[in-house]
């Protein structure tokens, strides 16, 4: 067998070893309820739940919870995800400067052993950009 | 108001419409020419009017680049990308920028850099003009598609035009016929809606041009590989072709380490590199092109080096295309910081990487049996199989990259914990890096040496670098990330070997960087005795290895000093799993943090014309000119004088820097600024930016998270007292003692002279807070004419405190002041270490030293003549490693 024949077969073992791990991190967008099935069954698995901050009727967003005196590490809002879960969030970094103003947030993280959400990561989607402008140019 | 300026838009369209045509002339003239017979008069006539297509495409480029600008420069914002991107107070250096971020424009870059490239071609390549510039016109033919902007059919789409005029985009009620009241098709906005903060760095002018610099010149070597596959003169491209491979590896690396310095600098993740799908879109194809040009190194002796050649730049530009499609098809949605808008070209980006990859595989298919097989078989000892073996190193840590960016291809989410992986394989692939980058090049060492055994010359390297790494590990710090992980583990197998799997990648990788290190340094002084010229490959691994350590190091020690040890579990249910990296630091209160006392001093401002910061006390804004300040104090810089009470200053005024002195356990004082960044039109948009203090063994990295007041609220008062005092009387002011020391007449409020019917009374007021005394100044105007009474107050934000001087009780002799009592300022930051980051930046300037030998040998060798420079037959030898 040629040296460069050895070299090939490592590393087609190491490119499929890629693609089944890859096939295995099959991570979805999930919701709530799949994300606590997953911590149920022992699978420490971080996933992405995409929701909406609730609002109150004059459209101020609720149930943040944020007091920087007391511990500026800890942050806990609500979320509604897709299937209309509203879901405690808690997110062990300061709260994000615009947070309130984000339309859409995408969570990342995984349920603790007190049925806790925890999330390591807020990606926020903010406000198209055209609508503020449509308001100011008209 | 002017009417909107139409026709320069029709020409800017029309000079898109004349390159396209003329890309697809031009490539059919290279392609005839190439088919006929050479030096035949058919062949030469074909040729003139191919070349003289090109000229037509080049000068068709420039202008649509000079009339893209001139729109964006003059404001135009009849015009919707110099509204999207640009805006009235837009200084000129960033317009540069704002061409480029949108898509059309950065299409443009790319088109703009090719016709410099082919004309380069055309100029240089001789006999390989026609069959490499066939297929370059080809690519030319495809970018200047996206451009078109022609829509057949009503809904078949070709091309985005970034000369579509703002009433045919935004759908806002004055160009809508239905409100018959405002209708007004001629309307011209007043303002763009700006460029992003973010964007307006001096990185951003030249990091994105780079990159697409690196991305057309990375088709010029694609490009002679098949033109020799085609022209069957299967080994003959390598030698023109290796110039541009060296040098369009050097300029792509460069345009990642740009885009890694802005991000370090700019955004607030903590790092420089995100593994964000953007990042990885240039850094995959960059590893590929590397590996390219190790196994072109060797391609002239070796068929299998010259196969992994051409799969290798097949892949390389295949890697290009699909990173343009998925950075801007917008299947990455949600995944990237850098938020490209799908145009809906998806479709016609697919068709674009079809298109090559038809012709690059047919290509292949047809001509693959010229390329003719080995008289040796590759041996272990061989610098072919050395030069392969870093290839297929290189080509996984690649794809491992690639395929798990793809996930929101396949309807995934992108990998939740991307650090963690893509980090430690890059890391165990970098560690392979480093030790074959030392041995690879031993082989070059025992032709200078012929008569020493292998284990003669590795033994001593071996056992250096094992000294060196030994004495690096042993003084290594404590790894704090990796003790919260074994902590964490708490004895479970998976997560403690995982923990320990990367404790053994920190020990090896200092172990194989050193041993690199030293391979390739002792190389280099030796190289440099002989033939200095030949050091490139030693230099640029030495800048590899550097590299490596330093993002080791920078990354796996960096330390949080914003430890956050006070935080009450004010709420029951809060988690256990504490994170600590921010800290509150209320204004003028000191806070000890590791080795630091750390105080926030107060906002500041930026003034045009001077070197540094100004305090906002210092400054009076102006109700009707954001831009404008007035100087209500001398202000000076190191003892020179920059403005003089009452002076007005230009300023930014979406940038606030926050002041964070800090203080060393040597008494050394020094302070960091970092920045929030509102945008005004973009309402929503608040970014924070960090300041990074550079000390040669460490960066001290900075940034805020949260702040108040609030820039687009302001300060909140809760209550109001009303305090009634005598001068020279003690009283209490939010539960601080106070001391009304002085009521005094005034001539002039904030350098301006009063009217002669102005009266105007200041009292000073002194206030002993918890670690300084403060004094507040409000001041109480009277206009005897109107009888008015107008009142300036004070706010004390270190106090939590605005102190309005009310009136005066002549009867009691009374002054009668307000106080609003709210929160004092405060900032949550987070501060932390990066140690060895230098070699990191060190290294890659390196890299790039050893690029720019190697492009001087190969242009060297280049030279027609062959007289001017004899390539001797050991040279050429060493040619293979």
């Amino acid at each position: 067998m040629k040296p460069a024949h050895i070299i090939a077969i490592i590393a087609i073992a190491i490119s499929i070893g890629f693609i089944v791990s890859f096939m295995g991190d099959a991570s979805e967008y999930v919701d709530f309820n799949k994300a606590e099935d997953f911590a149920k069954k022992g699978k420490e698995k971080k996933v992405h739940v995409i929701g909406k901050l609730p609002k109150n009727p004059i459209g101020k967003v609720v149930g943040l919870e944020y007091e920087p005196k007391l511990n500026p590490n800890l942050f806990v809002f609500e979320m509604v995800d897709n299937a209309g879960r509203k879901e405690k969030v808690y997110y062990n970094d300061a709260k994000p400067q615009d947070f309130e103003r984000s339309e859409q947030i995408v969570v990342i993280g995984s349920y603790n052993k007190n049925n806790q959400f925890v999330a390591d990561k807020i990606l926020m989607k903010c406000p198209s950009k055209y609508e503020g402008q449509q308001k100011q140019l008209n | 108001m002017r009417e909107p300026n139409i026709w320069i838009g029709s020409v800017g369209h029309l000079l898109v419409l004349i390159s396209f045509v003329s890309a697809i002339t031009s490539g059919l003239g290279y392609f005839f020419s190439q088919r006929k017979e050479d030096l035949s008069e058919e062949s030469q006539s074909w040729l003139k009017f191919g070349r003289t297509s090109f000229f037509v495409h080049s000068g068709a480029v420039l202008g649509v680049v000079l009339v893209l600008f001139s729109i964006v420069y003059n404001q135009m914002y009849e015009y919707f990308y110099a509204y999207d991107h640009s805006s009235n107070d837009l200084l000129v250096q960033y317009m540069i920028a704002c061409f480029w971020e949108g898509q059309e424009g950065s299409f443009l870059i790319w088109i703009f850099w090719n016709v410099l490239a082919g004309g380069i071609l055309i100029w240089k390549s001789k006999t390989w003009e026609k069959p490499v510039m066939s297929i370059f016109a080809l690519l030319q033919v495809i970018l200047t598609s996206m451009l078109l902007g022609v829509v057949f059919f009503d809904s078949f789409k070709i091309g985005s035009s970034p000369f579509v005029l703002t009433r045919e985009v935004l759908d806002l009620p004055i160009y809508n016929p239905a409100f018959r009241e405002t209708y007004n098709p001629n309307f011209i906005p007043k303002d763009g809606s700006g460029l992003s903060p973010l964007l307006q760095n001096y990185w951003m002018v030249i990091h994105p041009p780079t990159i697409f610099l690196g991305f057309a010149l990375s088709f010029v070597p694609f490009a002679f590989a098949m033109a020799g596959l085609a022209t069957k003169k299967t080994k003959e491209w390598l030698r023109p072709a290796m110039p541009w491979t060296i040098v369009s590896s050097a300029i792509l690396g460069l345009g990642i380490v740009m885009g890694a310095y802005w991000a370090y600098e700019t955004l607030n993740f903590g790092g420089y590199w995100n593994w964000d799908p953007v990042e990885n879109a240039v850094y995959v194809p960059w590893l590929t092109l590397v590996a390219a040009l190790h196994t072109m190194l060797t391609a002239r002796n070796s068929s299998s080096s010259l196969k992994a050649s051409i799969i290798m730049l097949s892949v390389t530009f295949f890697l290009v295309l699909y990173s343009t499609f998925l950075t801007r098809s917008g299947v990455l949605g949600d995944a990237s910081v850098h938020s490209f808008t799908d145009l809906g070209l998806s479709g016609q980006l697919l068709l674009l990487m079809g298109v090559f990859v038809v012709v690059a595989i047919w290509i292949m298919f047809r001509y693959w049996k010229f390329i003719k097989p080995d008289n040796k078989e590759i041996t272990t000892y061989s610098p072919e199989f050395w030069t392969f073996v870093s290839a297929t190193i290189l080509f996984l840590a690649a794809f491992q990259v690639i395929l798990f960016t793809s996930k929101p291809v396949f309807g995934q989410s992108p990998p939740s914990n991307p650090m963690e992986l893509y980090g430690s394989i890059q890391g165990f692939f970098a560690i392979l890096v480093a030790i074959f980058s030392g041995i690879g090049l031993f082989y070059w060492w025992r032709k200078i040496n012929p008569q020493k055994s292998l284990y003669q010359t590795l033994a001593l390297p071996i056992l250096v670098s094992m000294v060196l790494s030994g004495v690096l590990i042993f003084f290594l710090e404590n790894n704090e990330d990796l003790q919260k992980e074994f902590l964490a583990a708490k004895g479970q197998f998976g997560k403690t070997a995982l923990a320990w799997f990367k404790y053994l990648l920190i020990i090896l990788i200092i172990a194989s960087t050193m041993f690199s290190l030293v391979a390739n340094g002792s190389l280099m002084f030796q190289v440099l005795r002989k033939n200095p010229r030949l050091s490139g490959g030693a230099v640029s691994h030495i800048g590899i290895a550097l590299m490596i350590l330093g993002i080791m190091y920078s990354a796996g020690y960096s330390k949080i000093i914003s430890d956050n040890n006070s935080g009450l579990v004010y709420n029951k249910d809060a988690p256990e799993e504490f994170n600590k990296k921010n800290v509150l630091l209320w204004m003028d209160e000191p806070n000890r943090m590791k080795d630091y006392i750390i105080t926030y001093k107060g906002m500041y401002v930026e003034a045009q014309g001077y070197p540094g910061y100004i305090n906002q006390k210092y400054v009076r804004s102006l109700a009707n000119d954001p831009y404008k300040l007035v100087a209500i104090k001398d202000i000076s810089y190191n003892d020179k004088s920059y403005f003089k009470k009452g002076d007005t200053l230009t300023t930014r005024p979406e940038n606030l820097f926050y002041r964070v002195e800090y203080r060393t356990k040597s008494g050394k004082l020094f302070n960091l600024f970092p920045r929030v960044q509102m945008n005004g039109i973009r309402k929503g948009e608040v970014v924070a930016s960090p300041d990074i203090r550079q000390e040669l063994g460490k960066d001290l990295y900075t940034h805020v998270t949260t702040i108040y007041p609030d820039p687009e609220k302001g300060r909140e008062y809760s209550e109001t007292q009303e305090i009634k005092v005598h001068p020279k009387d003690t009283f209490l002011l939010n539960d601080f003692v106070a001391v009304l020391e002085d009521v005094k007449r005034v001539t002039e409020i904030d350098a301006q002279k009063l009217t002669e019917n102005e009266i105007a009374v200041k009292a000073t007021v002194k206030i002993i807070g918890k670690n300084a005394q403060y004094t507040a100044e409000p001041i109480l105007l009277v206009n005897q004419k109107e009888n008015k009474m107008a009142n300036i107050p004070e706010i004390l934000p270190e106090l939590g405190v605005r102190l309005t001087f009310k009136n005066i009780d002549t009867e009691k002799g009374e002054m009668i002041f307000s106080a609003d009592v709210g929160e004092k300022d405060y900032i949550i930051m987070k501060a932390m270490e990066k140690p060895m980051i230098n070699l990191l930046w060190i290294g890659s300037l390196v890299i790039m030293v050893g690029f720019m030998i190697a492009l001087w040998r190969r242009m060297k060798e280049n030279t027609p003549t062959g007289k001017t420079e004899n390539i001797t037959q050991k040279e050429e030898e060493l040619t293979n490693v």
